[in-house]
């Protein structure tokens, strides 16, 4: 084999534990509801949610390329799609999973299509319209809770089971399921041929066509594959509150601003950045709690001050030190 | 009768979305950035306008000079001390730092001003109309900033390509690296585009502030529409946003005659139609 790496040949010591402390950080996480108390759950749970989406959106826009401001567009798709096929189908709450994700790709295929004319910086401003234009017609259907939005009727949530601690325990191993789902098809996506294709297309568009990549189908599939998993994530979103309504559910800070920041603040272009700039994001919500939305303002601070002085985030800073990722989906040479 | 009212307002609201969008272009044209607050800047012209006007207890037309130059002036500090340091083949940090200033300018205005929407008072302006034909009635004040609006236009289409700023401007966006060799300093190029578009955007907030209502989170919409403008009008050119702003302008009255719910749709609606069949904008078949 010729010289593929500039790194040594084994790794570190320290990496070895960094590993071990990870699947247990993992395992823990999995097991909240076994160990933890109901805000314990809520808050944990909030956090699969973020982590789910900056995965995704890291994966849409440092491997796609594809900047979306619109992915709060899937997150009222998945929402409401969950409130119809649960509520008004009468599907139960779990079986309705899986219509969710078809809703979402039969919406994300003419998304794509459209929001792809337009390029760069006004593809991102197009999908964030697409979404706008979602939220304004959900609000024309009054079937649909209208502008006040609607409660899921508790015959609906005894689908998910008897008691409040059950339900609860069901929702918060959904949403463990989708962050999970999302990481790994991330990390399985960014191995394969794939992968090698979209890395191709993020550096350069016409050498990637040049070499054989089709840039075009690549670029709607993996718009699908993101929109797919955000509209879970968004029908995940109503399991937890419990409730629907258009302006909360297509909301572009929450679902995309919020996103987008953590990613960068954790370390765009990697699979650990995203999941380290939700738990960031969280930590530092509940720190500044009593102040309203001073944590929006210091959230944007914090991005901009990122991009002048840190592009690479936390995780780059922390990684700095030892070149060795957790999670290597690098094929590196020399 | 009531569908050439609904016709002509949106025309001349137009004209106002056109000077919204002109800003946008134009920062988009020089330096491949959009600048996710632009609307957050025409909410904020407008806020300040209203702040000035009720303080100093004159019109919201008196101040517009003030409050044109200070945001003018921000912009070109904005742009100077941040985002320069964003520009690059990536069009990702310009976009999060852009993107973290509108959060953070909504924000603030909430905390100053509360959530509560507010319009700007034009005062007994606003009651003068002409009657043009029968039926048919022209506010002179939206004809008024109508005709601003495109004069403003044409001022920025005259320096654009025929003053030496115009012509620095030019060069820096065919080719930063060539204009720099040459002798220009690009990051004040890029401080003054930017601060011609937050000039635009202010004076566009102060007209929109006095037709309608703004409230500290209305930016991202002001943001959309200009957006939708310039690719109904086609990138690039002010004869176009002038164009894609009345398209907007009067689908948006036109839907509101159907169904006043419908007045953001029509206009959205418009906005798809086009990246459906003409990505380039309406006006890109006479440039071909």
């Amino acid at each position: 084999m010729t010289q593929t790496t500039n790194l040594p040949a084994r790794p570190p010591r320290d990496l070895a534990m960094a590993r071990v402390a990870a699947a247990a950080a993992v395992a823990a996480l999995a097991s909240v509801p076994l160990w933890g108390d109901a805000s314990a759950e809520r808050i944990l749970g909030e956090f699969l949610v973020y982590a789910a989406l900056a995965t995704l959106w890291n994966l849409l826009a440092s491997y796609g390329g594809l900047l979306s401001v619109g992915q709060q567009a899937f997150i009222g798709i998945g929402g409401f799609a969950l409130y119809g096929f649960t509520v008004l189908a009468g599907v139960p709450m779990l079986a309705a999973l899986p219509l969710v994700a078809l809703v979402g790709l039969v919406a994300a295929v003419p998304m794509g299509l459209l929001s792809l004319r337009l390029s760069g910086p006004y593809f991102a401003i197009g999908t964030w319209a697409i979404a706008e234009i979602l939220r304004l017609t959900v609000l024309q259907f009054p079937s649909l809770g209208g502008g006040s939005g609607a409660s899921l009727p508790s015959d609906v949530l005894h689908t998910l089971g008897e008691t409040r601690a059950v339900r609860s325990r069901v929702v918060y191993a959904v949403a463990f399921a989708v962050a999970a789902g999302s990481v790994g098809i991330t990390f399985a996506l960014l191995r394969s041929r794939w992968g090698l294709g979209l890395r191709a297309l993020r550096d350069s568009g016409i050498a990637a066509e040049a070499v054989g990549v089709r840039v075009k189908p690549l670029k709607i599939a993996l718009f699908c594959v993101v929109g797919v998993m955000t509209s879970l994530v968004g029908a995940v979103v109503v399991m937890q509150k419990l409730r629907v309504a258009p302006d909360p559910q297509f909301a572009v800070v929450d679902w995309t601003a919020f996103v987008i920041f953590m990613v960068v603040i954790g370390g765009y272009g990697t699979i650990e950045g995203p999941l380290l700039g939700a738990a960031l994001f969280i930590l530092l919500r509940e720190l500044l709690a009593d102040f309203g939305t001073v944590y929006q303002i210091v959230l944007g601070a914090i991005a901009i001050v990122m991009m002048v002085a840190a592009r690479k985030g936390v995780w780059g800073l922390a990684r700095g030190a030892s070149r060795f990722p957790l999670l290597s989906v690098v094929r590196r040479s020399a | 009768m009531i569908w050439v009212n609904a016709l002509v307002q949106g025309l001349l609201l137009g004209g106002i979305y056109a000077l919204a969008a002109s800003g946008l272009a134009l920062v988009f044209g020089v330096m491949r950035i959009i600048n996710m607050a632009h609307g957050d800047i025409i909410v904020v012209a407008a806020f300040l306008a209203q702040v000035l006007a009720v303080g100093l207890g004159v019109s919201p037309f008196v101040v517009a000079v003030p409050v044109v130059l200070i945001v003018a002036a921000a912009g070109y500090w904005l742009q100077r001390l941040l985002v320069n340091r964003a520009l690059g083949h990536d069009p990702l940090p310009a976009l999060i730092m852009t993107f973290g200033l509108s959060i953070i300018l909504q924000n603030v205005l909430l905390s100053l001003f509360s959530a509560d929407s507010r319009r700007l008072d034009a005062g007994p302006l606003a009651d003068l109309s002409l009657a043009v034909m029968p039926g048919v009635a022209v506010g002179v004040l939206p004809l008024a900033m109508f005709g601003v609006a495109v004069l403003a236009l044409v001022g920025l289409q005259w320096v654009f390509f025929h003053t030496a700023a115009g012509r620095a401007f030019r060069a820096s966006a065919d080719d930063a690296e060539i204009a720099r060799v040459m002798g220009l300093d690009t990051n004040h190029v890029y401080a003054l585009v930017t601060s011609i578009a937050f000039g635009l955007a202010a004076l566009s907030g102060i007209f929109m502030g006095v037709y309608g209502s703004f409230d500290p989170f209305i930016g991202p919409s002001r943001l959309i529409f200009a957006f939708e403008v310039i690719v109904i009008g086609g990138m690039g050119s002010i004869y176009g946003a002038l164009m894609g702003g009345i398209l907007l302008g009067v689908s948006q009255a036109l839907g509101a005659q159907i169904n006043p719910q419908f007045q953001q749709l029509a206009g959205h609606l418009v906005f798809l139609a086009v990246i459906v069949l003409h990505p380039q904008g309406v006006l890109a078949r006479s440039k071909a």
